[in-house]
């Protein structure tokens, strides 16, 4: 290392240090409005509009979450969320597993003309169809019930372009072998590329997920015992309404609406990244 | 006005064949980076083509191996094709249909043939909720792609903990809207953070977010893109760190400064994404709804009101589901156009590598 380098390198190391702080910086501005939240949550009723803002209250009161509680059945939001997403998850992936091997490693007669017609359902966006979809929970006699909430967004086509990508890659000697040991297709399916899918699965299952749990406009449109059927974005609505001058309270109930997702981005942030960043999953 | 005339379509870039611009998604193995949202899209559109071309490795083989066709593929798409078809076919077509006639949410229906339209188009409101959702589309697009781009940028991989601040970036596009709603309601409240921060700090009161006119779009802008940028950056994220080293290297060795190694070799290797997550965030963002909805109730006045929400108060509200049925297909068709320009554009202006 020649001498003459030697400032110019701690200048620019100054100037990255600068830098760093400043980016810390905007990370936290962005952030303060989650800060905010947890903090107003935590905080007695009366200490929540203080000039100038202040972090904490005269008491951690706990006691807020609790309280919760006892104006609406959150845990039944939670609940219902956990159900409705878990179940419609479950369908969609299933599908999506069945559907997406079809089109990538089975040759069978009118394959491109659905697959086209899967892809075309692609643009169709889910606020266009809330009209005709009601009106047909209608006919079906299912407005206001649970499987109103799950099955019309099981079948989005998403997750069968995404397993169908995935299969394409799987090597075709893998089949030979199965075939050789005398595995049929069903058998080669689900013995063979099932479990080999398993991290494409599960990239699909967490966006799946994480789209029932936070869909607000269905719920509002079909939902009419917020009681009884409400999943989480809907009963902090309601809950918004009923005690929005409670700011502390309606704080609390969003940091327990936001909890679940924001578990869920810590543990598999891999999965998600990559979800997006492959296949353009979840996007808003 | 002659020159505007004789400007030259971008037909540099149409010599691209089709299949180069979309062979990213379709046939890797690895993870691509590289296009992003609309990936699949493109690739499945495409996907026909390249069994044709045999470009799938799996195909490829998949031919040799499985010569015969079999039932079980068949088989193996009907729950889904007939999940789609019942639940996305059937109400997509029911729709232009109700838009035809009069559907009161209780009651008779009866054809009426264009008659929705004609009220639709002269009803002042759509007309209003229409510019509303355009100024909306106006700002939020450019803002949360700058932002995006941005700071994705910022975060090159030098940067330590960078994917601590990718995830804290990430947070409020994963978390349930309506909450991030209910908590931004409380910032623009008066008296609320912004007001009391302000108040403290330089004295003035902020002015009323949300109930002044001049100050609710922007207000609801803001909110959505502090909510909605991260999706955007991870996709430039990755599709920067995909940009060969040893184009960087060299722009470094002859001297280029960040900015120049930005636009012109970084920005043009990620147009790609650029264009498809522009495109992306058109379609979403002509959608929005839940952020006035909550935020405004659309107002003050019809302020704030969006197309969305107009669909939903005529169905809902005064129940005209006719109505809303056409105004529903009036996003769609415009939602069609911005799917058409990006299936153009993304053979003619791109450039791809």
């Amino acid at each position: 290392m020649s001498s003459d380098t030697r400032p110019l390198k701690a200048a620019s190391r100054t100037r990255q240090a600068i830098g760093y702080v400043l980016l810390c910086l905007v990370a936290l501005a962005f952030m303060s409005p989650l800060i905010y939240m947890v903090a107003t949550s935590l905080k007695p009723e009366a200490d929540t509009f203080t000039t100038p803002p202040t972090l904490w209250g005269s008491e951690l009161r706990w006691q807020n979450f609790a309280d919760v509680f006892s104006y609406l059945p959150f845990q039944r939001f939670i609940l219902n969320g956990v159900f409705v997403a878990a179940v419609g998850t479950a369908i969609n992936v299933m599908v999506a597993a069945f559907s997406g091997y079809a089109f990538s490693r089975l040759r069978w007669r009118g394959r491109n003309a659905v697959f086209i017609l899967f892809l075309a359902t692609l643009m169709i966006p889910q606020d266009v169809l809330i009209i005709p979809m009601y009106v047909m929970m209608q006919n079906f006699g299912w407005v206001d019930t649970f499987q109103a909430l799950i099955i019309p967004w099981a079948f989005t086509a998403l997750g069968a372009f995404l397993l169908r990508q995935f299969f394409l890659t799987v090597p075709q000697e893998l089949d030979d072998a199965a075939r050789a040991d005398g595995a049929g297709t069903v058998r080669t399916f689900i013995a063979v590329m099932l479990p080999l899918a398993r991290p494409t699965l599960a990239v699909l299952a967490v966006f799946t997920f994480i789209s029932y749990w936070n869909s607000f406009l269905w719920p509002l449109v079909v939902v009419n015992d917020v009681n009884a059927r409400a999943t989480i974005p809907l009963g902090l609505q309601a809950f918004f309404g009923q005690q929005g001058t409670q700011w502390s309270l309606v704080m609390a109930a969003s940091v327990i609406s936001m909890l679940p997702t924001v578990i869920l981005l810590i543990l598999l942030q891999k999965h998600l990244v990559r979800g997006i960043v492959t296949s353009g999953l979840g996007g808003r | 006005m002659t020159e505007s005339v004789s400007q030259p379509p971008p037909a540099s870039m149409s010599v691209v064949p089709p299949g180069a611009a979309v062979a990213p998604g379709a046939a890797s193995a690895v993870p691509v980076t590289g296009a992003g949202a609309a990936d699949v899209v493109v690739a499945a559109r495409e996907g026909p083509k390249h069994k044709k071309a045999g470009r799938e490795p799996g195909e490829r083989s998949g031919r040799r191996q499985i010569g015969r066709r079999s039932w079980w593929g068949a088989v193996f798409a009907t729950p889904h094709s007939l999940g789609l078809a019942i639940f996305t076919v059937v109400p997509i077509v029911a729709s232009l249909v109700v838009s035809f006639m009069n559907w009161p949410m209780l009651g008779e229906h009866s054809w009426t043939g264009l008659d929705n339209y004609r009220k639709l188009f002269s009803d002042q409101t759509f007309w209003i909720v229409a510019r509303n959702t355009v100024e909306y589309v106006v700002l939020y697009v450019p803002l949360n792609l700058v932002v995006s781009l941005g700071l994705a940028a910022w975060l090159t991989p030098r940067i330590r903990h960078r994917h601590i601040f990718r995830v804290l970036f990430f947070i409020p596009t994963i978390t349930p809207l309506v909450a991030n709603v209910v908590v931004w309601r409380m910032l623009y409240q008066p008296d609320g953070f912004i007001d009391a921060t302000m108040q403290s700090t330089i004295g003035v009161n902020a002015p009323n977010f949300l109930a002044d006119g001049t100050w609710a779009m922007f207000a609801v802008v803001a909110m959505s893109v502090w909510a909605g940028f991260g999706y955007n950056m991870l996709i430039f994220s990755a599709a920067l760190d995909a940009v060969p080293d040893n184009q960087l290297e060299a722009a470094q060795i002859d001297g280029a400064s960040a900015w120049q190694v930005f636009w012109r070799i970084k920005f043009p290797a990620i147009s790609p994404s650029i264009f498809f997550a522009t495109m992306m965030t058109l379609i979403t963002s002509f959608q929005v709804f839940t952020q006035p909805f909550l935020l405004t109730k659309g107002g003050p006045g019809t302020e704030t009101e969006t197309l969305v929400q107009y669909i939903y108060n005529t169905g809902f509200q005064t129940q005209q589901l006719g109505l809303a049925s056409a105004g529903a297909w009036v996003l769609f068709v415009i939602i069609l156009g911005i799917t058409a320009v990006q299936f153009l554009g993304q053979k003619r202006w791109v450039h791809y590598e």
